[in-house]
Formats: C-alpha cells, sequence, structure tokens
C-alpha cells in the first residue's frame, strides 16, 4: 500500500504536467508560416551574419514576411537563390556572386618590417602602433584579423600577408569589415586580373617600401583596349564592369602587381621567415 | 531584509553555483564565448531559476512533505523544471514574443541545467520559507550571470593572445576557468551571522 501513493503522486504529476502541456499548446498555439520553414532548407544554413540578419532564420523570416531579396545571402550559390526566388515566385533580382580578394602582395620579403612587433596577435592593435609594421602604411598587416572572422576557413594569413582562398571563399564580407587597412576588396566571381596594390603614394616613395607596389606609371592604362583601367592618385583601379580579362594589363606592369587572381594561386613563399630573421 | 541580502551575498559570492559548487558548467563553457550570447543565457537562466524555485518549493510543502515522500524531491523536481520550462516556451512564444526571441535557443537548453536542479533541491535542505527560496533562486541565477560574463571577458581577451599550441581552444579555457574559481574561493572565508 505504501507503493500506491508515491507512483500515484508522480504519476499524477506527469500526467497533469502532460495534459497541461498540450492543453497549453493548443490554447497558446502560434501560427508559422510554413514557407519560412522552407526557406530556411534551401538557405546554407551557414549563420554567418553577413546579410544584416541575426542568421538564416532571420534572413529566411524577413524572404517571406518583409520582401526582402533572397540574393541578400551572398554565401548561397546562384543555383540556391533561384530556389528560393522559384519556390516564393518571386523575381530574384540580380544575381552576382562576389569573392573576397586582399589587394596587396606585401608579404615581409616584398614589404620591409619597420620595427619589430611583439604585442598581441592582432591586426588591429599594431595597426595603432604608427599604421603597422609593415614599411608600407596602406599595405596588410598580415596577422591575420581577417583570418579569424572568416567563418569558412577561407583565410590563410601567412609570412605578414592575408590570402583568399577563392574556392572556399563564399563573399560574405566579413572580413572586408574587420580588416583594419580596408584592403579586402568584394569582387565579381568571374573577374581574375587585379591590381594588387593599394598604395596611394607617389611611385618613388611607394617603391621604397614594397617592391611591387603599383606605382601608377599608367602603362596598364595606355594599353587596355576597353578603357577598364584608371589611374587615380597614383593607383591603378580596373572597373570591372569594362574589363574583359584580355591580361595585356598584366603584361605591360612594371612591377607585375596585376594578377590573374583567379587563376593563379600566388605562390607561398616559405623561406620569408627565415630571411627576416637573418635581416635583423 | 537584511535575512535576504544575507540569502543574495551567500547565493552570489560565497556558494557562487559555477565558480565554487560547480554546477551548470556545460553552458558555463559552451556559451560563455561571446558576452552576447553569455547575457541571453544567462537571463534565461535568472528567470527558469526564480520561477523553478518558487514551483519546486510548493511541491515540497504540498505535495511531498505531508506523505513522508521527500527521497522523491530528485525525480519530482526534474519533472516539474522540464514541465516548467516547456510551459514558459509556449507562452513566451505566444505572449511575448520579443523576450522569447531574445531568450531563444537558451530556454529550451536550461531544461537540463542542473544548475536549476541544484537551487531547487537546496531550498529544500536549507528548510527556507517560501519567500527565501525565491529569493535563493534569483540570486543564484544572478550569481551564475556574475560568472559567465566576467568569463565571457576572459574568454574574449583570450583570442586574441598568443598561446602555445597545445593549450588552444578547450585546455586555456579550462585553466583559466580554474584560476577565477580559485579567485572565488577567497569569498569562502566570508560567514554571515
Amino acid at each position: 500500500m505504501s507503493v500506491v501513493i508515491p507512483v500515484a503522486i508522480v504519476g499524477g504529476l506527469a500526467l497533469f504536467f502532460g495534459v497541461g502541456l498540450s492543453f497549453a499548446s493548443r490554447v497558446f498555439a502560434v501560427k508559422v508560416d510554413d514557407r519560412v520553414e522552407k526557406v530556411r532548407e534551401l538557405l546554407p544554413g551557414a549563420n554567418c551574419g553577413a546579410c544584416g540578419f541575426s542568421g538564416c532564420d532571420g534572413l529566411a523570416e524577413a524572404i517571406v514576411n518583409d520582401g526582402v531579396s533572397p540574393s541578400k545571402c551572398t554565401v548561397n550559390t546562384k543555383e540556391g537563390i533561384n530556389a528560393i526566388a522559384e519556390f516564393l515566385g518571386i523575381d530574384e533580382g540580380e544575381v552576382s556572386q562576389m569573392v573576397a580578394r586582399v589587394i596587396c602582395e606585401g608579404t615581409w620579403r616584398n614589404a620591409g618590417m619597420k620595427y619589430d612587433y611583439q604585442g598581441v596577435h592582432d591586426c588591429h592593435a599594431a595597426n595603432m602602433l604608427s599604421g603597422g609594421m609593415s614599411q608600407c602604411f596602406y599595405g596588410c598587416i598580415g596577422l591575420g584579423s581577417c583570418q579569424h572572422a572568416c567563418p569558412f576557413g577561407a583565410i590563410e594569413a601567412v609570412n605578414g600577408l592575408a590570402r583568399v582562398n577563392p574556392e572556399k571563399c563564399t563573399g560574405c564580407g566579413i572580413c572586408a569589415s574587420q580588416c583594419p587597412k580596408g584592403i579586402i576588396k568584394l569582387v565579381p566571381v568571374l573577374t581574375g586580373y587585379t591590381v594588387l596594390c593599394a598604395n596611394h603614394e607617389k611611385g618613388g616613395i611607394a617603391k621604397k617600401n614594397c617592391k611591387v607596389c603599383c606605382i601608377g606609371c599608367m602603362k596598364c592604362q595606355k594599353v587596355c583596349p576597353n578603357d577598364a583601367i584608371t589611374v587615380r592618385e597614383y593607383l591603378a583601379e580596373i572597373d570591372y564592369t569594362k574589363c574583359v580579362n584580355c591580361g595585356k594589363c598584366a603584361e605591360v606592369c612594371p612591377q607585375s602587381c596585376i594578377h590573374d587572381a583567379m587563376h593563379e594561386r600566388l605562390p607561398y613563399e616559405p623561406d620569408d621567415q627565415q630571411q627576416v630573421a637573418n635581416a635583423q | 531584509m537584511k535575512e535576504l541580502f544575507a540569502i543574495l551575498l551567500l547565493a552570489m559570492f560565497i556558494e557562487n553555483f559555477v565558480l565554487s559548487k560547480f554546477l551548470g558548467i556545460c553552458p558555463f563553457l559552451g556559451v560563455s564565448q561571446k558576452t552576447s550570447t553569455a547575457l541571453g543565457m544567462s537571463g534565461a537562466v535568472v528567470f527558469v531559476n526564480t520561477l523553478a524555485s518558487a514551483v519546486t518549493w510548493l511541491v515540497n510543502e504540498f505535495l511531498l512533505k505531508p506523505y513522508d515522500l521527500e527521497y522523491l524531491q530528485t525525480i519530482a523536481f526534474i519533472l516539474v523544471i522540464a514541465a516548467l520550462v516547456q510551459f514558459v516556451e509556449i507562452v513566451l512564444k505566444k505572449l511575448l514574443p520579443p523576450l522569447y526571441k531574445a531568450l531563444g535557443i537558451y530556454l529550451p537548453l536550461i531544461t537540463t541545467n542542473c544548475a536549476v536542479l541544484g537551487s531547487a533541491l537546496l531550498n529544500v535542505q536549507r528548510n527556507y520559507t517560501f519567500l527565501q527560496a525565491v529569493f535563493f533562486g534569483f540570486s543564484a541565477g544572478l550569481g551564475f550571470t556574475m560568472a559567465l560574463i566576467l568569463f565571457s571577458g576572459i574568454r574574449e581577451r583570450l583570442e586574441t593572445c598568443d598561446i602555445p599550441e597545445a593549450f588552444k581552444g578547450m585546455p586555456i579555457t579550462l585553466i583559466a576557468a580554474s584560476l577565477v574559481s580559485v579567485a572565488f574561493v577567497g569569498f569562502a572565508g566570508l560567514v554571515i551571522q
């Protein structure tokens, strides 16, 4: 008999809670738009936040309820965006996939060091000490703040220069917002030739600081058949809406700082660190 | 009033749930990477801990005690807490969507948080009155908040430190946690009359 009471009480409690919960879920039921769930499944699910919403759930809700374009998600493939647009019966708008590119080639070998930095391993911290230890004020500091920020592991900072792996990069742009120098640019994924320099100093001064800088010689501007290149403040810029990837600019560049960044992966220089150590 | 203040000090510092009693270590290590997520989790814990303390006290006083069933406390409290969290989630979703969104995933996670069960059981062991029990639950939640926010600050700093390869990630986190815990041992000498 003594068993009955505890069993009854615990069982009763459980029964009470069970009935209460099922009752509550009826009374307080919230209508969920099942389209949100479907759209959520079509999104990549990286929850990177590059779209400006709280994550993939937030974006899915905004796409369905507030008419936000599915192309807001830069991580999604073109097919994925089209699938969402098709599912909702809307026009997806201009879809252009982007890829991040570090427009600098200033490894420790190319651009020397101003001083020996021993502080916190973070570009923002180094940037506070007279703009980083690289001799070039505009160039990559190379401590990898972008690498830490990248949710896809697409960036590697080696030998004083961050490099983006275009196969892993989804163009979310988080790295670009993290770079204290602002030298990570989002470019359309199909562009190849890129001016890999951000230095606006006069040719002579820039050349002292870095071996592979743009000196503003205008050669590329003259040779470009489509007028896609303009040199402004001693730095060449390519207009990607006009560029046809002919590669003539790269051929004439005396500093060889224009590269087909899509096809040729820049070689790593394993001996850089050793050289810097020897030089000191 | 004085009594309640003593409970606040006791639950927050002398017997900090995370750092002295080692309850709720899982969320302490899991969601302390960013201060923002730490705040979300802490908010949910304070909320649920306070509610659960009240309900479990009532269950103990009016269901278990009259029949001498104190040995059933653990299982009964787990039942009560799980059902309560579920109920709160359903109600919040309907009536307070902003709060529901702010607490997010952390609310259902708390179902299995031993800090909540711990405070319910401690309330009973110490023969607190209803008001004391509720306040103890609330202060324990505050203590959890304090530990989580303190530690998330440390972890955010650790991210930018140059840590030896072998210690990166969880090892250095555990070492840091033990150091914070050692610091809280200093409060153990406080005796409140």
